[in-house]
């Protein structure tokens, strides 16, 4: 059994078509394991090596990557949900009660989004506190400090932005006090929230203009930045660790 | 024209900016000039000159619906008809620290906000709370066949009242 899959799996290599697409061997040697990494778009920006501490549970918690994992369940299902979905009024507000009550695993997709957006905030959160402890701010690691904070700031308007999107009376007050507090601002305010709103009051052009930033604009800006974020993290040596490394207990 | 152009040149022979420098110059003005005008267009872009938004001016009725001495709270309008012992004014429901709708509390004789609780008087004066400005008053006034019309686009004084 083990040798037919191993025979398969050869005979499979050995094809022009793996061949064209792979072109260095099997990764058996730490030259092509390492080429594996380097040659492939998806895997590039990750480190060929890492040392034993960073894959430690204790080490970062794996707080980032979970964020991450949680930004790709948002995406998966914040796409699937806009099969359902008109940004705009009355429709936003009963497409996302036929989600609830209508379609088929709709409520359990809406949830999945929702409950999912609330933990990748907690996460995202929690990521920042750890690296702050951590002293993950310092040198070298100051421009990817400054890259989290703006995918922390990416994160609370893809929160806010979505907040909107069901259009019941949660949402439009929230976002009608929300976009009260842009207008705060000397001078500028009441133009900033003016061309937010697209109107003087939470409308159907409040509701498109946040619809396309929360599935458009702000996710792409999202995808920009993780990228740097991750890259970065490799460039700059490896996650921070801790002065002295703890083993177990602490 | 070629003995005016030596004539200008610095007496090294070399011009004091090279063809490179002044290129790039060049390039990066016009794409700083391109810049603020597609910014400046965005903008305007992105500011509606139509608005679909419910009339800002409206008919509250006969001034004999509302007795002396009295706040009415107009829910469509989100405006407070206040009727005095003197005459009208319109004071607005919506709350100045972040909009939400202020409630008529009769028994206190105050308009207070739900939100964040902030109180007015029913003239619009602040008595306490957040909100850091008063309520403002609506132009109140008679339309030609007698009932009162409020326009929220136009703000009066507070002791400006509607005599009738």
């Amino acid at each position: 059994m083990a040798t037919s899959f191993h025979t398969t799996l050869e005979n499979l290599r050995s094809t022009r078509v793996w061949r064209s697409i792979f072109r260095r061997g099997p990764a058996i040697t730490n030259r092509t394991r390492s080429l594996a990494i380097f040659g492939n778009l998806f895997l590039h920006w990750l480190p060929v090596k890492v040392r034993e501490k960073s894959l430690r549970v204790r080490a970062a918690y794996y707080l980032g990557s979970l964020s991450l994992l949680l930004f790709l369940i948002l995406v998966v299902t914040g796409v699937l949900l806009m099969f359902y979905y008109h940004p705009a009024a009355p429709e936003a507000y009963h497409d996302m009660k036929d989600l609830r009550f209508v379609v088929s695993n709709g409520v359990f997709l809406r949830n999945m989004h929702r409950v999912g957006a609330h933990l990748m905030v907690l996460l995202v959160f929690w990521h920042m506190f750890h690296v702050f402890y951590r002293g993950g701010y310092k040198p070298p690691h100051e421009f990817n400090w400054v890259v989290g904070v703006i995918l922390l700031l990416l994160t609370l308007f893809l929160s806010y932005t979505g907040y909107l999107l069901p259009w019941d009376q949660l949402a439009f007050w929230a976002v009608t006090v929300g976009t009260n507090i842009i207008s705060a601002m000397p001078f500028i305010g009441n133009k900033i929230r003016f061309v937010v709103l697209g109107g003087h009051i939470v409308g159907e052009n409040a509701l498109l203009r946040f619809y396309v930033l929360h599935v458009v604009i702000l996710p792409l800006l999202a995808f920009l930045f993780i990228g740097v974020h991750f890259w970065r993290v490799q460039k700059d040596g490896g996650l921070t660790l801790g002065s002295k490394e703890h083993d177990g207990k602490n | 024209m070629s003995e005016s152009n030596q004539v200008t040149e610095p007496p090294s022979g070399k011009p004091s900016v090279s063809r490179r420098d002044f290129l790039n110059e060049i390039t990066l003005g016009a794409l700083g000039v391109a810049g603020l005008g597609g910014a400046a267009l965005t903008y305007q872009y992105f500011s509606p000159n139509v608005l679909f938004e419910p009339a800002t001016t409206f008919r509250a009725g006969n001034p004999d619906l509302y007795p002396v001495n009295s706040v009415t709270f107009l829910q469509d309008q989100q405006v407070y008809i206040v009727r005095t012992t003197t005459g009208f004014y319109a004071v607005s429901a919506v709350c100045t620290h972040l909009g939400c709708i202020t409630q008529w509390k009769p028994e206190a004789n105050t308009i207070a906000c739900p939100c964040h609780g902030s109180k007015f008087q029913p003239n619009g004066r602040k008595i306490e709370g957040p909100a850091p400005r008063p309520l403002p008053h609506y132009a109140i006034n008679l339309t030609a066949d007698g009932e009162l019309q409020v326009d929220k686009l136009q703000t009066t004084k507070a002791d400006e009242v509607l005599r009738v």
